[in-house]
């Protein structure tokens, strides 16, 4: 069997608690190719945040690893960036200021400062926000902090892009436009994508694979579905295409039939 | 230029000057006005009421002083120190004067002349206790910051130390200076010994013991500020690969700023409070100083004069807190926080 791109092998996680080990995640396995978007489903709690913070590098597996492109991943770096649910600027610096800080960190050696420049306009343009540059996130909207925070983690030419549910806390017509941005990028720079996400028609519409989970503790990988829709995809074409809905029938039949939180009933 | 006079107004907390502006520009006029009535007015109005009930009040209380002094008395004990400060003035540049002239006269008899130059040693008038004051509070609430900052982070940053520090500096943090002052002269005393002293021992005591007051508010606030930081920020640092000392300067101070310049604030308060104790005791020649002589001096002006001492106090005091709220304003970077 070939080395995939990005693979994450039988990877469980214990966090201590007073009354014990507590499992998380069990044995979650997961190859994933250069260039393939993939979304994490499953009820809150599951152990999706878990999974992608530990790719992220941010938590350390108790068993198991995650290999990135031959190498295995111990620490948090600029390789695997990530887009957290809630922005996470820096309050204190403009949109501009918060894409440099990351690129004067990561491409301090490598780039030249008219280049770091040109790249940070260039990847603010790509999120539609140059005419924001100078203003402060406390003076945008979620939406746009949202892509900036985006544009943040492009510049760090990430290999893997992590998205923790990165359109969760806006309003449907934002998260469209913001989804249909995504679904450009994405296209434009072939970048390998995991996020997660709790919205069903999300999932469908921009990934490639949706890996649904079951519900903690020891949370694993329940099933895996392919999306085999053409690209580009059209939220309106689709909205009445008979495989869309197929797909987001299957995914919702697994979240809420197969696998519906106990203590939600 | 009215915007800009507008907003340093609003930036420095002076409000009620306003609407003056907006009047003068011809701005709603009636609506200022009744801003004014109302920012203005009825302080004022207050003012005049408080100003009545001590003027009834004070006439009532007789002290082995005489009687206790109102409003009017206390003005001209006011009026009183400002002209015994332009009096000591004149007497001083007469001095130099004279000095100058006896040298001139005996350099021009013998070229070769040793002249003596004396510097003028007389009373410290009242406003230049004040900036003794000024000076002292300064000196030990800089010296306190330059100690509370850095211990304030460190305490935040890591909870271990914070635990471990926390129980001393809750019993110290309410210890009054008056308990410090007699442990400090001893140590002042006993330790900066020199022949020809940079400060007088008096000076250093009273600005230890400020402080030693000063710092408990700016290390507490720094501490929290430091221990709240978002924690996905930090996790952002984390995937930037900052190192401790990026992630110190990028990071940790700027998000910390504002609770930092609000235990500055305080700290300020605390050792403006302070100092006027430890002058009364450590005799450093400051508006505590001024009070306790005035009060050992016992002529019938005494009491008017610490009356007008106290309201220097608290004139000050407000205006050292009004320059410490613009300073935190001006390096907040939460513009929609509200601070009092």
């Amino acid at each position: 069997m070939s080395a995939s791109y990005l693979s994450i092998e039988q990877v469980s996680i214990e966090f201590p608690t007073p009354t014990g080990p507590f499992k998380a995640l069990d044995e979650v396995s997961l190859k994933i190719d250069k260039g393939e978007f993939i979304s994490l489903i499953g009820h809150s709690g599951c152990g999706k945040s878990t999974v992608l913070n530990i790719v992220a590098g941010l938590h350390q597996a108790t068993t198991g690893g995650v290999i990135l492109e031959g190498k295995e991943v111990n620490e948090p770096g600029p390789e695997r960036s990530v887009v957290f649910q809630n922005h996470s600027l820096f309050p204190w610096l403009n949109c501009y200021e918060n894409v440099k800080l990351a690129v004067d960190t990561v491409f301090k050696k490598t780039m030249s400062k008219s280049e770091r420049h040109e790249w940070v306009m260039h990847n603010l343009d790509l999120v539609h926000m140059t005419h924001a540059a100078k203003k402060r996130p406390g003076e945008i909207s979620g939406g746009m902090k949202q892509r900036i925070g985006i544009a943040r983690a492009l510049v760090m030419k990430p290999k893997v892009l992590l998205m923790d549910e990165p359109f969760g806390a806006l309003d449907a017509l934002t998260r469209a436009h913001l989804q249909d941005s995504l679904m450009e990028i994405q296209a434009d720079l072939n970048s390998t994508v995991i996020m997660i996400t709790h919205d069903v028609d999300e999932a469908v519409l921009l990934s490639d694979r949706i890996v649904m989970m079951t519900n903690g503790p020891e949370a694993t990988i329940g099933e895996i579905l392919h999306i085999d829709l053409p690209r580009p995809r059209n939220r309106l074409a689709l909205a009445d295409n008979p495989t869309y809905n197929h797909y987001r029938a299957q995914v919702l039949s697994f979240l809420h039939e197969r696998h519906s939180k106990p203590a939600a009933a | 230029m009215s915007t800009r006079m507008i907003n340093f107004f609003e930036s420095t907390g002076l409000n009620w000057f306003v609407p003056f502006i907006r009047m003068s520009k011809g701005e709603k006029p009636g609506e200022q006005l009744s801003i004014i009535l109302k920012t203005i007015g009825l302080p004022v109005f207050a003012f005049a009421i408080f100003l009545f009930l001590w003027d009834v009040s004070a006439s009532k209380v007789n002290t082995s002083l005489g009687q206790v002094p109102g409003p009017s008395q206390v003005l001209e004990q006011a009026q009183s120190l400002v002209d015994e400060y332009y009096a000591e003035g004149e007497k001083e540049s007469a001095f130099y004067a004279r000095q100058e002239k006896r040298n001139a006269a005996k350099l021009a008899k013998d070229p070769e002349a040793k002249v003596k130059t004396r510097t003028y040693n007389g009373r410290p008038t009242y406003l230049d206790q004040i900036w003794t004051s000024l000076y002292t509070v300064f000196t030990g609430f800089i010296l306190a910051s330059f100690i509370a900052i850095p211990i304030g982070i460190i305490c935040g940053l890591n909870q271990t130390i914070y635990s471990a520090l926390d129980p001393i500096i809750q019993i110290f943090k309410p210890v009054s200076p008056l308990a410090w002052l007699p442990i400090v002269t001893m140590v002042v005393s006993a330790l900066y010994v020199s022949d020809d002293p940079m400060f007088a021992k008096s000076f250093v005591t009273s600005a230890v013991t400020v402080m030693l007051c000063c710092l408990w508010p700016t290390l507490i606030n720094t501490a929290v500020g430091v221990g709240s930081i978002d924690k996905d920020l930090i996790n952002v640092s984390r995937v930037l690969r900052l190192n401790w000392f990026q992630k110190l300067t990028k990071i940790v101070l700027p998000s910390s700023i504002p609770m930092i310049f609000t235990g500055l604030r305080l700290s300020l308060g605390v050792g403006w409070m302070v100092l006027i104790a430890a002058e009364m005791l450590a005799q450093n020649p400051g508006l505590g100083k001024f009070v306790w002589d005035e009060f050992q001096n016992g002529s019938s002006n005494s009491l008017g004069r610490i009356m007008v001492a106290v309201l220097t106090i608290g004139f000050i005091g407000f205006i050292l807190d009004r320059l410490m709220l613009s300073l935190q304003k001006s390096v907040s970077w939460d513009k929609t926080a509200v601070i009092k």
